[in-house]
Protein backbone atom coordinates (compact mmCIF):
# COMPACT_ATOMS: atom_id res chain seq x y z
CA UNK A 1 0.00 0.00 0.00
CA UNK A 2 1.36 3.41 -0.90
CA UNK A 3 -0.31 5.02 2.08
CA UNK A 4 1.37 2.65 4.51
CA UNK A 5 4.85 3.63 3.33
CA UNK A 6 4.56 7.06 4.89
CA UNK A 7 7.27 8.24 7.22
CA UNK A 8 5.39 9.90 10.03
CA UNK A 9 7.46 12.26 12.06
CA UNK A 10 7.52 13.90 15.44
CA UNK A 11 4.32 15.74 16.12
CA UNK A 12 2.52 13.73 13.45
CA UNK A 13 3.52 10.45 15.03
CA UNK A 14 2.12 11.78 18.32
CA UNK A 15 -1.05 12.92 16.57
CA UNK A 16 -1.32 9.56 14.87
CA UNK A 17 -1.22 7.82 18.26
CA UNK A 18 -3.83 10.21 19.61
CA UNK A 19 -6.19 9.57 16.70
CA UNK A 20 -5.74 5.81 17.04
CA UNK A 21 -6.67 6.11 20.73
CA UNK A 22 -9.74 8.09 19.78
CA UNK A 23 -10.80 5.08 17.73
CA UNK A 24 -10.37 6.46 14.23
CA UNK A 25 -10.01 3.73 11.64
CA UNK A 26 -7.87 3.24 8.60
CA UNK A 27 -8.84 5.09 5.51
CA UNK A 28 -9.98 8.10 7.54
CA UNK A 29 -6.88 8.01 9.72
CA UNK A 30 -4.69 8.35 6.64
CA UNK A 31 -6.97 11.02 5.21
CA UNK A 32 -6.75 13.13 8.39
CA UNK A 33 -3.00 12.70 8.81
CA UNK A 34 -2.23 13.43 5.15
CA UNK A 35 -4.56 16.39 5.21
CA UNK A 36 -2.71 17.87 8.18
CA UNK A 37 0.66 17.12 6.57
CA UNK A 38 -0.40 18.86 3.37
CA UNK A 39 -1.64 21.91 5.25
CA UNK A 40 1.62 22.10 7.23
CA UNK A 41 3.81 21.84 4.14
CA UNK A 42 1.63 24.34 2.32
CA UNK A 43 1.91 26.83 5.17
CA UNK A 44 5.65 26.42 5.55
CA UNK A 45 6.21 26.82 1.83
CA UNK A 46 4.07 29.94 1.66
CA UNK A 47 6.21 31.42 4.42
CA UNK A 48 9.38 30.35 2.59
CA UNK A 49 8.11 31.94 -0.62
CA UNK A 50 7.33 35.20 1.19
CA UNK A 51 10.78 35.12 2.76
CA UNK A 52 12.43 34.47 -0.60
CA UNK A 53 10.65 37.43 -2.19
CA UNK A 54 11.95 39.66 0.60
CA UNK A 55 15.43 38.16 0.37
CA UNK A 56 15.54 38.62 -3.38
CA UNK A 57 14.60 42.29 -3.02
CA UNK A 58 17.23 42.81 -0.34
CA UNK A 59 19.93 41.15 -2.41
CA UNK A 60 18.91 43.10 -5.50
CA UNK A 61 19.02 46.27 -3.45
CA UNK A 62 22.41 45.66 -1.94
CA UNK A 63 23.90 44.59 -5.26
CA UNK A 64 22.72 47.87 -6.74
CA UNK A 65 24.05 49.92 -3.81
CA UNK A 66 20.69 50.64 -2.23
CA UNK A 67 18.88 49.12 0.73
CA UNK A 68 15.77 47.55 -0.74
CA UNK A 69 12.65 47.47 1.45
CA UNK A 70 13.35 49.18 4.77
CA UNK A 71 10.04 50.52 6.07
CA UNK A 72 8.14 47.60 7.58
CA UNK A 73 9.97 46.24 10.60
CA UNK A 74 13.68 45.57 10.90
CA UNK A 75 15.12 45.96 7.39
CA UNK A 76 11.59 45.62 6.06
CA UNK A 77 11.19 42.02 7.13
CA UNK A 78 7.42 41.96 6.88
CA UNK A 79 7.23 43.95 3.68
CA UNK A 80 6.22 40.91 1.62
CA UNK A 81 3.54 39.92 4.14
CA UNK A 82 2.03 43.35 3.66
CA UNK A 83 2.37 43.00 -0.12
CA UNK A 84 0.54 39.69 -0.02
CA UNK A 85 -2.25 41.20 2.10
CA UNK A 86 -2.51 44.08 -0.33
CA UNK A 87 -2.74 41.72 -3.30
CA UNK A 88 -5.48 39.78 -1.50
CA UNK A 89 -7.62 42.89 -1.21
CA UNK A 90 -7.05 44.11 -4.76
CA UNK A 91 -9.73 44.13 -7.36
CA UNK A 92 -9.51 41.15 -9.66
CA UNK A 93 -9.46 42.77 -13.09
CA UNK A 94 -10.49 40.45 -15.89
CA UNK A 95 -10.56 41.11 -19.61
CA UNK A 96 -13.91 40.62 -21.27
CA UNK A 97 -12.56 38.57 -24.14
CA UNK A 98 -10.74 36.10 -21.96
CA UNK A 99 -11.29 32.37 -22.19
CA UNK A 100 -13.13 32.15 -18.88
CA UNK A 101 -12.37 28.64 -17.63
CA UNK A 102 -8.80 28.57 -18.93
CA UNK A 103 -8.06 32.00 -17.49
CA UNK A 104 -9.35 30.90 -14.09
CA UNK A 105 -7.63 27.51 -13.90
CA UNK A 106 -4.17 28.56 -15.13
CA UNK A 107 -2.98 30.15 -11.85
CA UNK A 108 -4.61 27.36 -9.84
CA UNK A 109 -2.76 24.64 -11.75
CA UNK A 110 0.50 26.60 -11.57
CA UNK A 111 0.14 26.99 -7.81
CA UNK A 112 -0.83 23.37 -7.14
CA UNK A 113 1.88 21.95 -9.41
CA UNK A 114 4.48 24.02 -7.58
CA UNK A 115 3.52 22.41 -4.26
CA UNK A 116 2.98 18.83 -5.42
CA UNK A 117 6.70 18.18 -5.76
CA UNK A 118 7.13 18.48 -1.99
CA UNK A 119 5.54 15.08 -1.39
CA UNK A 120 8.88 13.41 -2.07
CA UNK A 121 11.39 16.03 -0.92
CA UNK A 122 13.17 14.96 2.28
CA UNK A 123 13.58 17.99 4.54
CA UNK A 124 15.56 15.99 7.05
CA UNK A 125 16.10 12.56 8.51
CA UNK A 126 12.61 11.04 8.12
CA UNK A 127 11.06 14.43 7.36
CA UNK A 128 9.36 13.29 4.19
CA UNK A 129 5.69 12.87 3.35
CA UNK A 130 6.06 9.74 1.25
CA UNK A 131 9.25 8.04 0.15
CA UNK A 132 7.95 6.95 -3.26
CA UNK A 133 10.22 4.52 -5.02
CA UNK A 134 9.94 6.66 -8.16
CA UNK A 135 11.00 9.72 -6.16
CA UNK A 136 12.84 12.03 -8.51
CA UNK A 137 10.93 10.76 -11.56
CA UNK A 138 7.73 11.87 -9.84
CA UNK A 139 9.13 15.37 -9.38
CA UNK A 140 10.14 15.58 -13.04
CA UNK A 141 6.72 14.35 -14.13
CA UNK A 142 4.64 16.58 -11.89
CA UNK A 143 6.52 19.78 -12.68
CA UNK A 144 5.44 19.51 -16.33
CA UNK A 145 2.09 20.86 -15.18
CA UNK A 146 3.79 24.20 -14.68
CA UNK A 147 4.41 24.38 -18.43
CA UNK A 148 0.78 23.59 -19.14
CA UNK A 149 -0.36 26.30 -16.74
CA UNK A 150 1.88 28.85 -18.48
CA UNK A 151 0.44 27.89 -21.86
CA UNK A 152 -3.06 28.11 -20.41
CA UNK A 153 -2.35 31.56 -18.98
CA UNK A 154 -1.01 32.71 -22.33
CA UNK A 155 -3.99 31.37 -24.21
CA UNK A 156 -6.67 32.27 -21.71
CA UNK A 157 -5.68 35.94 -21.54
CA UNK A 158 -6.56 36.36 -25.24
CA UNK A 159 -3.70 38.78 -25.64
CA UNK A 160 -0.91 38.40 -28.14
CA UNK A 161 1.80 39.42 -25.68
CA UNK A 162 0.59 36.92 -23.13
CA UNK A 163 0.39 34.24 -25.80
CA UNK A 164 3.92 34.96 -26.99
CA UNK A 165 5.17 34.99 -23.42
CA UNK A 166 3.51 31.68 -22.66
CA UNK A 167 4.91 30.04 -25.77
CA UNK A 168 8.40 31.36 -25.20
CA UNK A 169 8.35 30.06 -21.68
CA UNK A 170 7.00 26.65 -22.65
CA UNK A 171 9.56 26.27 -25.43
CA UNK A 172 12.30 27.16 -22.98
CA UNK A 173 11.18 24.83 -20.21
CA UNK A 174 10.66 21.91 -22.58
CA UNK A 175 14.12 22.44 -24.09
CA UNK A 176 15.93 22.72 -20.79
CA UNK A 177 14.15 19.72 -19.37
CA UNK A 178 16.30 17.47 -21.57
CA UNK A 179 19.72 18.48 -20.13
CA UNK A 180 18.19 18.68 -16.65
CA UNK A 181 16.92 15.12 -16.77
CA UNK A 182 20.20 13.92 -18.27
CA UNK A 183 22.19 15.45 -15.40
CA UNK A 184 19.74 14.00 -12.87
CA UNK A 185 20.26 10.61 -14.54
CA UNK A 186 23.98 10.89 -13.83
CA UNK A 187 23.15 11.02 -10.13
CA UNK A 188 20.80 8.07 -10.52
CA UNK A 189 23.66 6.14 -12.11
CA UNK A 190 25.80 6.95 -9.05
CA UNK A 191 23.18 6.05 -6.47
CA UNK A 192 21.38 3.25 -8.29
CA UNK A 193 18.00 4.38 -7.01
CA UNK A 194 15.25 6.86 -7.85
CA UNK A 195 14.08 7.27 -4.27
CA UNK A 196 15.03 10.63 -2.75
CA UNK A 197 15.81 9.01 0.60
CA UNK A 198 18.08 6.39 -0.97
CA UNK A 199 19.86 9.05 -3.03
CA UNK A 200 20.49 11.08 0.13
CA UNK A 201 21.61 8.06 2.09
CA UNK A 202 24.10 6.97 -0.54
CA UNK A 203 25.95 10.27 0.03
CA UNK A 204 26.28 9.67 3.75
CA UNK A 205 29.53 9.63 5.72
CA UNK A 206 33.19 10.52 5.05
CA UNK A 207 32.66 14.07 6.37
CA UNK A 208 31.23 15.75 3.26
CA UNK A 209 33.31 14.09 0.57
CA UNK A 210 30.74 11.44 -0.27
CA UNK A 211 28.47 14.05 -1.77
CA UNK A 212 27.93 13.47 -5.47
CA UNK A 213 29.25 16.92 -6.29
CA UNK A 214 32.66 15.72 -5.09
CA UNK A 215 32.89 12.97 -7.68
CA UNK A 216 35.11 14.51 -10.29
CA UNK A 217 34.68 14.96 -13.10
CA UNK A 218 31.17 13.68 -13.73
CA UNK A 219 29.57 14.77 -10.46
CA UNK A 220 30.71 18.34 -10.78
CA UNK A 221 29.78 18.56 -14.48
CA UNK A 222 26.34 17.15 -13.71
CA UNK A 223 25.93 19.66 -10.89
CA UNK A 224 26.88 22.63 -13.08
CA UNK A 225 24.64 21.54 -15.95
CA UNK A 226 21.81 20.88 -13.51
CA UNK A 227 22.11 24.34 -11.98
CA UNK A 228 22.17 25.91 -15.45
CA UNK A 229 19.13 23.97 -16.60
CA UNK A 230 17.35 24.57 -13.29
CA UNK A 231 17.84 28.32 -13.64
CA UNK A 232 16.12 28.05 -16.99
CA UNK A 233 13.40 25.80 -15.56
CA UNK A 234 12.67 28.31 -12.82
CA UNK A 235 12.49 31.05 -15.49
CA UNK A 236 15.18 33.17 -13.93
CA UNK A 237 17.79 35.46 -15.43
CA UNK A 238 19.90 34.84 -17.54
CA UNK A 239 17.10 32.63 -18.89
CA UNK A 240 14.07 34.73 -17.97
CA UNK A 241 12.80 34.93 -21.54
CA UNK A 242 9.15 34.34 -20.49
CA UNK A 243 8.91 37.61 -18.65
CA UNK A 244 11.76 39.61 -20.05
CA UNK A 245 10.68 43.01 -18.80
CA UNK A 246 12.41 44.96 -21.54
CA UNK A 247 11.21 42.81 -24.43
CA UNK A 248 7.73 41.63 -23.57
CA UNK A 249 5.24 43.68 -21.64
CA UNK A 250 5.22 41.17 -18.84
CA UNK A 251 4.94 37.73 -20.39
CA UNK A 252 2.23 35.18 -19.76
CA UNK A 253 0.93 36.91 -16.62
CA UNK A 254 0.24 40.29 -18.21
CA UNK A 255 -3.55 40.15 -17.84
CA UNK A 256 -3.49 38.83 -14.30
CA UNK A 257 -4.02 41.01 -11.29
CA UNK A 258 -4.70 40.72 -7.58
CA UNK A 259 -4.57 37.26 -6.05
CA UNK A 260 -4.27 35.44 -9.37
CA UNK A 261 -1.07 37.33 -10.11
CA UNK A 262 0.15 36.61 -6.58
CA UNK A 263 -0.39 32.90 -7.19
CA UNK A 264 1.88 32.95 -10.24
CA UNK A 265 4.39 35.03 -8.36
CA UNK A 266 4.50 32.79 -5.28
CA UNK A 267 4.58 29.65 -7.44
CA UNK A 268 7.65 31.04 -9.16
CA UNK A 269 9.49 31.40 -5.87
CA UNK A 270 8.29 28.00 -4.67
CA UNK A 271 9.66 26.55 -7.93
CA UNK A 272 12.99 28.19 -7.26
CA UNK A 273 13.06 26.59 -3.82
CA UNK A 274 12.07 23.25 -5.39
CA UNK A 275 14.95 23.17 -7.87
CA UNK A 276 17.34 24.16 -5.08
CA UNK A 277 15.98 21.46 -2.79
CA UNK A 278 16.42 18.89 -5.55
CA UNK A 279 19.98 20.10 -6.18
CA UNK A 280 20.63 19.71 -2.45
CA UNK A 281 19.24 16.20 -2.36
CA UNK A 282 20.96 15.04 -5.52
CA UNK A 283 24.36 16.68 -5.30
CA UNK A 284 24.95 18.10 -1.83
CA UNK A 285 24.14 15.09 0.29
CA UNK A 286 20.58 16.03 1.20
CA UNK A 287 20.15 16.34 4.94
CA UNK A 288 23.48 14.65 5.73
CA UNK A 289 26.21 16.71 7.32
CA UNK A 290 28.33 16.85 10.44
CA UNK A 291 27.24 18.33 13.82
CA UNK A 292 24.09 20.27 12.98
CA UNK A 293 20.59 18.70 12.97
CA UNK A 294 19.49 17.25 9.65
CA UNK A 295 16.69 19.70 8.80
CA UNK A 296 19.00 22.63 9.47
CA UNK A 297 21.60 21.21 7.09
CA UNK A 298 18.94 20.80 4.44
CA UNK A 299 17.69 24.38 4.81
CA UNK A 300 21.23 25.80 4.83
CA UNK A 301 22.25 23.96 1.68
CA UNK A 302 19.02 24.78 -0.12
CA UNK A 303 19.21 28.45 0.77
CA UNK A 304 22.83 28.50 -0.40
CA UNK A 305 21.70 27.32 -3.84
CA UNK A 306 18.85 29.85 -3.78
CA UNK A 307 21.41 32.54 -3.02
CA UNK A 308 23.46 31.37 -6.00
CA UNK A 309 20.41 31.63 -8.26
CA UNK A 310 19.68 35.11 -6.91
CA UNK A 311 23.23 36.26 -7.53
CA UNK A 312 22.92 34.90 -11.09
CA UNK A 313 19.84 37.01 -11.58
CA UNK A 314 21.46 40.27 -10.64
CA UNK A 315 24.81 39.74 -12.34
CA UNK A 316 24.19 38.10 -15.72
CA UNK A 317 22.65 39.73 -18.78
CA UNK A 318 19.74 37.96 -20.44
CA UNK A 319 20.29 35.62 -23.37
CA UNK A 320 18.51 36.20 -26.65
CA UNK A 321 15.88 33.60 -27.61
CA UNK A 322 17.99 32.01 -30.35
CA UNK A 323 21.09 32.00 -28.13
CA UNK A 324 19.04 30.38 -25.40
CA UNK A 325 17.86 27.57 -27.66
CA UNK A 326 21.31 27.09 -29.18
CA UNK A 327 22.85 26.89 -25.74
CA UNK A 328 20.38 24.22 -24.68
CA UNK A 329 20.45 22.01 -27.76
CA UNK A 330 23.96 22.50 -29.10
CA UNK A 331 25.92 22.73 -25.88
CA UNK A 332 24.08 21.43 -22.82
CA UNK A 333 22.41 18.39 -24.40
CA UNK A 334 25.57 16.89 -25.93
CA UNK A 335 27.57 17.70 -22.80
CA UNK A 336 25.10 16.10 -20.39
CA UNK A 337 24.66 13.02 -22.54
CA UNK A 338 28.41 12.51 -22.91
CA UNK A 339 28.72 13.00 -19.17
CA UNK A 340 25.97 10.47 -18.52
CA UNK A 341 27.47 7.84 -20.82
CA UNK A 342 30.98 8.25 -19.36
CA UNK A 343 29.65 8.17 -15.80
CA UNK A 344 27.74 4.99 -16.58
CA UNK A 345 30.83 3.44 -18.12
CA UNK A 346 32.93 4.36 -15.08
CA UNK A 347 30.33 2.90 -12.76
CA UNK A 348 30.19 -0.26 -14.85
CA UNK A 349 33.97 -0.50 -14.85
CA UNK A 350 33.86 -0.24 -11.05
CA UNK A 351 35.86 2.96 -10.69
CA UNK A 352 33.34 4.38 -8.31
CA UNK A 353 32.50 2.99 -4.92
CA UNK B 1 -12.12 -0.24 4.49
CA UNK B 2 -8.99 0.51 2.47
CA UNK B 3 -10.38 -1.59 -0.37
CA UNK B 4 -13.56 0.48 -0.28
CA UNK B 5 -11.47 3.66 -0.52
CA UNK B 6 -9.62 2.26 -3.52
CA UNK B 7 -12.96 1.39 -5.10
CA UNK B 8 -14.28 4.92 -4.64
CA UNK B 9 -11.12 6.40 -6.12
CA UNK B 10 -11.31 3.97 -9.03
CA UNK B 11 -14.85 5.05 -9.88
CA UNK B 12 -13.99 8.74 -9.58
CA UNK B 13 -11.03 8.25 -11.93
CA UNK B 14 -13.11 6.25 -14.38
CA UNK B 15 -15.78 8.93 -14.41
CA UNK B 16 -13.14 11.62 -15.04
CA UNK B 17 -11.56 9.59 -17.83
CA UNK B 18 -14.83 8.90 -19.65
CA UNK B 19 -16.24 12.41 -19.31
CA UNK B 20 -13.02 14.13 -20.33
CA UNK B 21 -12.51 11.72 -23.24
CA UNK B 22 -16.02 12.54 -24.47
CA UNK B 23 -15.33 16.24 -24.10
CA UNK B 24 -12.13 15.89 -26.14
CA UNK B 25 -14.11 14.76 -29.17
CA UNK B 26 -17.23 16.89 -28.70
CA UNK B 27 -15.98 20.33 -27.64
CA UNK B 28 -15.96 23.05 -30.29
CA UNK B 29 -12.86 24.82 -28.98
CA UNK B 30 -9.82 22.77 -29.95
CA UNK B 31 -7.65 24.24 -27.19
CA UNK B 32 -10.19 23.08 -24.60
CA UNK B 33 -10.13 19.65 -26.23
CA UNK B 34 -6.37 19.51 -25.77
CA UNK B 35 -6.71 20.44 -22.09
CA UNK B 36 -9.30 17.73 -21.50
CA UNK B 37 -7.01 15.28 -23.27
CA UNK B 38 -4.40 16.16 -20.63
CA UNK B 39 -6.93 15.59 -17.85
CA UNK B 40 -7.89 12.24 -19.36
CA UNK B 41 -4.28 11.07 -19.62
CA UNK B 42 -3.57 12.25 -16.09
CA UNK B 43 -6.51 10.27 -14.73
CA UNK B 44 -5.18 7.19 -16.53
CA UNK B 45 -1.94 7.73 -14.60
CA UNK B 46 -4.09 7.68 -11.45
CA UNK B 47 -5.40 4.24 -12.45
CA UNK B 48 -1.80 3.05 -12.80
CA UNK B 49 -1.07 4.30 -9.28
CA UNK B 50 -4.04 2.30 -8.00
CA UNK B 51 -2.53 -0.78 -9.64
CA UNK B 52 0.79 -0.14 -7.84
CA UNK B 53 2.51 0.66 -11.14
CA UNK B 54 4.10 3.91 -9.99
CA UNK B 55 6.78 3.86 -12.65
CA UNK B 56 4.21 3.46 -15.39
CA UNK B 57 2.19 6.33 -13.91
CA UNK B 58 5.21 8.63 -13.85
CA UNK B 59 6.13 7.63 -17.39
CA UNK B 60 2.55 8.25 -18.48
CA UNK B 61 2.55 11.76 -17.03
CA UNK B 62 6.05 12.49 -18.29
CA UNK B 63 5.51 11.31 -21.86
CA UNK B 64 1.85 11.96 -22.55
CA UNK B 65 1.21 15.04 -20.44
CA UNK B 66 4.70 16.49 -20.44
CA UNK B 67 5.66 15.86 -24.04
CA UNK B 68 2.84 14.80 -26.37
CA UNK B 69 0.14 17.12 -25.03
CA UNK B 70 2.44 20.11 -24.86
CA UNK B 71 3.42 19.50 -28.47
CA UNK B 72 -0.26 19.31 -29.41
CA UNK B 73 -0.89 22.63 -27.65
CA UNK B 74 2.09 24.12 -29.45
CA UNK B 75 0.74 22.96 -32.79
CA UNK B 76 -2.63 24.53 -31.95
CA UNK B 77 -1.06 27.80 -30.89
CA UNK B 78 1.27 28.01 -33.88
CA UNK B 79 -1.44 27.31 -36.43
CA UNK B 80 -2.94 30.64 -37.37
CA UNK B 81 -6.65 31.10 -36.69
CA UNK B 82 -6.92 27.51 -35.46
CA UNK B 83 -9.45 28.45 -32.79
CA UNK B 84 -11.28 31.19 -34.64
CA UNK B 85 -15.04 30.84 -34.83
CA UNK B 86 -15.03 30.90 -38.64
CA UNK B 87 -13.27 27.58 -38.97
CA UNK B 88 -15.51 24.54 -38.70
CA UNK B 89 -14.19 22.35 -35.92
CA UNK B 90 -16.45 19.38 -36.52
CA UNK B 91 -17.19 17.13 -39.47
CA UNK B 92 -20.15 15.06 -40.63
CA UNK B 93 -18.73 11.73 -39.58
CA UNK B 94 -20.52 11.41 -36.24
CA UNK B 95 -22.67 8.52 -37.44
CA UNK B 96 -19.72 6.61 -38.91
CA UNK B 97 -17.72 7.21 -35.74
CA UNK B 98 -20.61 5.95 -33.64
CA UNK B 99 -20.78 2.70 -35.59
CA UNK B 100 -17.02 2.25 -35.51
CA UNK B 101 -17.06 2.64 -31.71
CA UNK B 102 -20.04 0.30 -31.46
CA UNK B 103 -18.14 -2.34 -33.43
CA UNK B 104 -15.13 -1.94 -31.19
CA UNK B 105 -17.38 -2.32 -28.14
CA UNK B 106 -19.00 -5.46 -29.54
CA UNK B 107 -15.65 -7.02 -30.41
CA UNK B 108 -14.26 -6.31 -26.94
CA UNK B 109 -17.39 -7.65 -25.24
CA UNK B 110 -17.23 -10.84 -27.30
CA UNK B 111 -13.56 -11.28 -26.46
CA UNK B 112 -14.18 -10.65 -22.75
CA UNK B 113 -17.01 -13.18 -22.72
CA UNK B 114 -14.93 -15.78 -24.56
CA UNK B 115 -12.11 -15.55 -22.03
CA UNK B 116 -14.11 -17.33 -19.36
CA UNK B 117 -11.77 -17.68 -16.40
CA UNK B 118 -9.38 -14.78 -15.80
CA UNK B 119 -5.93 -15.75 -14.63
CA UNK B 120 -4.57 -13.72 -11.77
CA UNK B 121 -0.92 -13.85 -10.87
CA UNK B 122 -0.55 -14.68 -7.21
CA UNK B 123 3.05 -13.53 -7.10
CA UNK B 124 3.88 -10.45 -5.08
CA UNK B 125 5.31 -7.35 -6.68
CA UNK B 126 9.10 -7.23 -6.47
CA UNK B 127 10.17 -4.58 -3.99
CA UNK B 128 12.51 -2.98 -6.51
CA UNK B 129 10.23 -3.11 -9.51
CA UNK B 130 11.98 -0.19 -11.25
CA UNK B 131 15.28 -2.09 -11.15
CA UNK B 132 13.54 -5.08 -12.71
CA UNK B 133 11.89 -2.95 -15.39
CA UNK B 134 15.22 -1.31 -16.19
CA UNK B 135 17.06 -4.61 -16.47
CA UNK B 136 14.36 -6.13 -18.67
CA UNK B 137 14.29 -3.08 -20.94
CA UNK B 138 18.04 -3.33 -21.41
CA UNK B 139 18.15 -7.10 -22.00
CA UNK B 140 15.06 -9.05 -23.10
CA UNK B 141 13.10 -6.13 -24.51
CA UNK B 142 16.03 -4.25 -26.01
CA UNK B 143 14.70 -4.42 -29.56
CA UNK B 144 11.18 -3.01 -28.94
CA UNK B 145 12.71 -0.33 -26.74
CA UNK B 146 15.05 0.78 -29.51
CA UNK B 147 12.35 0.52 -32.18
CA UNK B 148 10.23 2.98 -30.19
CA UNK B 149 13.05 5.52 -30.25
CA UNK B 150 13.54 5.01 -33.99
CA UNK B 151 9.82 5.69 -34.42
CA UNK B 152 10.13 8.91 -32.41
CA UNK B 153 13.11 9.95 -34.52
CA UNK B 154 11.17 9.29 -37.71
CA UNK B 155 8.26 11.39 -36.42
CA UNK B 156 10.62 14.21 -35.53
CA UNK B 157 12.38 14.20 -38.92
CA UNK B 158 8.99 14.07 -40.61
CA UNK B 159 7.82 17.11 -38.67
CA UNK B 160 10.96 19.04 -39.58
CA UNK B 161 10.62 18.13 -43.27
CA UNK B 162 6.97 19.23 -43.28
CA UNK B 163 7.58 22.44 -41.37
CA UNK B 164 10.69 23.59 -43.23
CA UNK B 165 10.18 26.20 -45.86
CA UNK B 166 12.02 25.75 -49.12
CA UNK B 167 14.83 28.25 -49.36
CA UNK B 168 14.78 28.19 -53.16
Amino acid sequence: MILASVELIGVFRWLYGLLVELGLEEPWLSVVIYGLLSVTIFGVLCLIALFLVWWERKIAGHMQQRFGPMRNGWHGWYQTVMDALKLLQKEDIRVDTRDRAVFFWAPVICFVAAFLAYIVIPFGDGLIVADLNIGILYVIAITTFTVISLLMAGWGSNNKYALLGGMRSAAQVVSYEVPMVASILTVIVFSGSLSMVDISNSQQGNFIFNWFIFRPPFGIIAFLTYITAATAEANRTPFDIPEAEQELVAGYNIEYSGMKFAMFFLAEFVNMFTVSAIATTLFLGGWHGPLLPSWLWFIIKTLAIVLLLMIFRWTFPRLRVDQLMEFAWKFLVPLTFANLILAGWMKYAGWYW
Amino acid sequence: MVEAGVGIIFWILTFVIIVSALLVVTLKNIFHSALFLILCLFAVAGIFILLHAEFLAAAQVLIYVGAVSILIIFAIMLTSNMASKKIIQTNQNALVAFFACLMFLVVTLVLINKTGVWNYSTRNLPAENILTIGKLLMTDFMLPFEVVSVLMLAAMIGAIVLAREDKA
